[in-house]
Parts: C-alpha cells; sequence; structure tokens
C-alpha cells in the first residue's frame, strides 16, 4: 500500500526482499546502502541477532528523485529468512508495494529456494494479495560460486511467469542495483495505473 | 475504510486538521513529540522536539514493534493490544492504535506522567479517528474520478530519470 501525501507532496513505496535464509538479502541491501549517496539515503537498521543473522527485518529508506514535483521514497525491507522465523515474515509483507525473490544458486539449496516461494504465496494470500497481480523480480544470486543451478533450470522452477530476473552477486554488487531498479519501474507503472 | 491494496492518500485539509490535533495534543498533555505513523511504517505526522530524531527509523521500528505486539495478541486470542508503554531512564515512549489504522507516538519525560499521556492521548485519539474516517470517505470518493492522481500521466522516461 504506497502512501502518497499531497501535502507534503511525497509517495512512500515498500519493497520486501524475500528468500530463503543466507541467500543474500541483506547483503543486497547493504551493497545498495554503500553506493548510494548520503543524501538520497536514511540510515540502515538491521535488527538482527548476535551471529548477524536477520531475526525481525532490515530496513533502508531510499529517496530517489522527484517524478511531476513528488519525492519518490522507496522503504527496502528484507524478511529474515529462517523457516523458524515465519510469524515475523508474515508481518513485514503488510503493505507491500513490490517483492524481490532472492534465490540462492547453489545447487544444495534449490528445495530451499522452491519452498521460501511456495511459503511466500502463501503469506502474501493470508494478506489477501496475489503474487500474480504485485509488482514482482526474481534475483538468482551467487552465480560467482562454483556449484550453481544452471539458470534455466531456476527459472523454470521459480519464474514461471517470466517477470524480469537477474543474475547476481551480492557481495560485489553485479546485479544488485539492476534488480532494485526493475521492481522500483514496476511499482511506479503500477501506480500509474491507478492502483491495484 | 482503507483496504490493504488502495493506496493511502492524504490531502492538504486533512494534513492540516491532523497536525492541529496533534499539536493540541502536545500541549495539553506537556510531551516532547509526538508522531502519527501508519501501520506499514510511513511517517504521517511528526510535531515537538522533532529535529534530533531520525523519523524515518522511528517510523519504521515503531510500526515493527506494533506489528510483533499485533502478532503476539493473536496468539494469546486478542484483537490487538491498544497501548504500549515504554519506560526509559529520561524518555518514555507511549504507542497506541487510533482508529485500528494509525499508530500513535507520544514521546515524553518528567514534565509530564503516564496517567496524563494516557488520559489526553484517549481524547485526543477520538478527534483523530473522525479526521481519519474522513479522510477514508474522501478517498474511497476520489478514487474512481482519477484526474487527481499525479501519476497518471507519469512516463517511462520520468521513471528512466529516477535512476540516473
Amino acid at each position: 500500500m504506497s502512501f502518497i501525501n499531497y501535502a507534503s507532496r511525497e509517495i512512500n513505496c515498500k519493497i520486501v526482499y524475500y528468500g530463503p535464509g543466507l541467500c543474500g538479502k541483506t547483503t543486497n541491501l547493504q551493497f545498495v546502502y554503500q553506493k548510494t549517496a548520503p543524501e538520497a539515503k536514511g540510515k540502515m537498521i538491521s535488527l538482527a541477532t548476535e551471529t548477524e543473522r536477520t531475526l525481525f527485518f532490515d530496513f533502508l529508506p531510499l529517496a530517489l528523485g522527484e517524478i511531476r514535483g513528488f519525492k519518490t521514497r522507496f522503504h527496502l525491507y528484507t524478511v529474515p529468512g529462517q523457516v523458524f522465523y515465519d510469524a515475523s515474515r508474515k508481518l513485514i509483507l503488510k503493505g507491500v508495494d513490490g517483492v524481490v525473490f532472492v534465490a540462492d544458486s547453489q545447487e544444495e539449496r534449490l528445495d530451499a529456494n522452491i519452498e521460501s516461494m511456495e511459503n511466500l504465496k502463501d503469506n502474501l494470500e493470508e494478506q489477501g494479495y496475489q503474487l500474480e497481480n504485485l509488482p514482482f523480480v526474481v534475483q538468482y544470486n551467487k552465480r560467482d560460486l562454483p556449484n550453481t543451478t544452471p539458470v534455466e533450470e531456476l527459472r523454470d522452477l521459480l519464474n514461471p511467469r517470466e517477470v524480469p530476473d537477474f543474475e547476481a552477486c551480492a557481495t560485489t554488487g553485479q546485479g544488485v542495483f539492476e534488480t532494485l531498479k526493475a521492481v522500483a519501474k514496476l511499482i511506479l507503472i503500477d501506480l500509474k495505473k491507478g492502483g491495484r | 475504510m482503507l483496504g490493504p491494496q488502495s493506496p493511502f492518500v492524504m490531502y492538504d485539509e486533512e494534513y492540516k486538521r491532523i497536525n492541529a490535533a496533534i499539536e493540541k495534543l502536545l500541549r495539553e498533555s506537556n510531551s516532547k513529540s509526538i508522531f502519527l505513523v501508519d501501520k506499514n511504517g510511513q511517517l504521517i505526522a511528526g510535531v515537538g522536539e522533532t529535529d534530533n530524531l531520525d523519523t524515518t527509523s522511528l517510523a519504521s521500528l515503531t510500526a515493527g514493534n506494533i506489528a510483533a505486539t499485533g502478532g503476539l495478541a493473536q496468539l494469546i486470542g486478542e484483537k490487538e493490544f491498544s497501548i504500549l508503554f515504554h519506560e526509559g531512564e529520561k524518555d518514555n515512549l507511549h504507542i497506541s492504535i487510533v482508529a485500528g489504522r494509525v499508530i500513535l507516538l507520544v514521546i515524553f519525560d518528567q514534565r509530564s506522567s503516564l496517567g496524563l499521556v494516557r488520559l489526553r492521548v484517549k481524547k485526543g485519539s477520538e478527534e483523530l479517528a473522525v479526521i481519519f474516517e474522513d479522510l477514508a470517505k474522501k478517498g474511497e470518493q476520489q478514487a474512481g474520478t482519477g484526474p487527481e492522481s499525479p501519476f497518471a500521466e507519469i512516463t517511462d522516461d520520468d521513471i528512466d530519470n529516477l535512476f540516473r
């Protein structure tokens, strides 16, 4: 649910990064944070455990500039990926405007990716959303590792509708901004159509 | 009522009314600052001593706090916990839900008290609830008409320009 403020001429939209544990959601946000000009970003908040696993969420506010005199802000959130944090994941999906699914390309994480994708669909439906109607992009992360599943196979399993998808290596930043731009663009096109 | 998928729209007139209402609450409750946040973590309005605060983070964490507490409430069979209170050494937070849809955050110190804040928040919430009701009605009325939307005419170039 985007927030359009005619009084302060601002639009705020919420983007959620979803995916299995250790797939690189937080790393995506950290890269965006590092590479964004100080005036365009707010503080990045990470509610994480002592071992830096996301406990509740990471949060990064970004101000992208103006569209037709309206300041455009995106609030980026990640969910905790570990299976047993499902209750927290549901809460973070509330009011989402666009979703990025970050897949872990390593062969041994294939099942975890599929499980997380099913979990995303279930949790969205519980909030009254359909994934098909939401701005949605997929990122195949960790392409730099040796034991990766071919992209075609990942695409067949995770992206049958062929939404925009990107190969990435979030630690070096490859594909990170491409993914963010794609989902932001889909959200704005959605707003243009006059809401869902 | 605001549906889960319709954008939340704020207009000048209601924004002024909301600010006036929370300014009044700020004076009457003797508090330091007051914020209104939507349940998704977006800041709607803020008054009082707001300069040294990271208000964006404040809004997001407040909403996270309410969401987590709401989850806890449902687990034990409650609809929600309508008031949260966090006590600090100097400053305290009083968080409550207004009209079931927005979060009212009051920051106060020893110049006020929990009792006074609770009392004033209760009264102020009723006033705010009326304004949000009007806002929801206005949003519904304007939803069908269309020309109000600043996005109806955005072009691909506008969108691309954001990412230069």
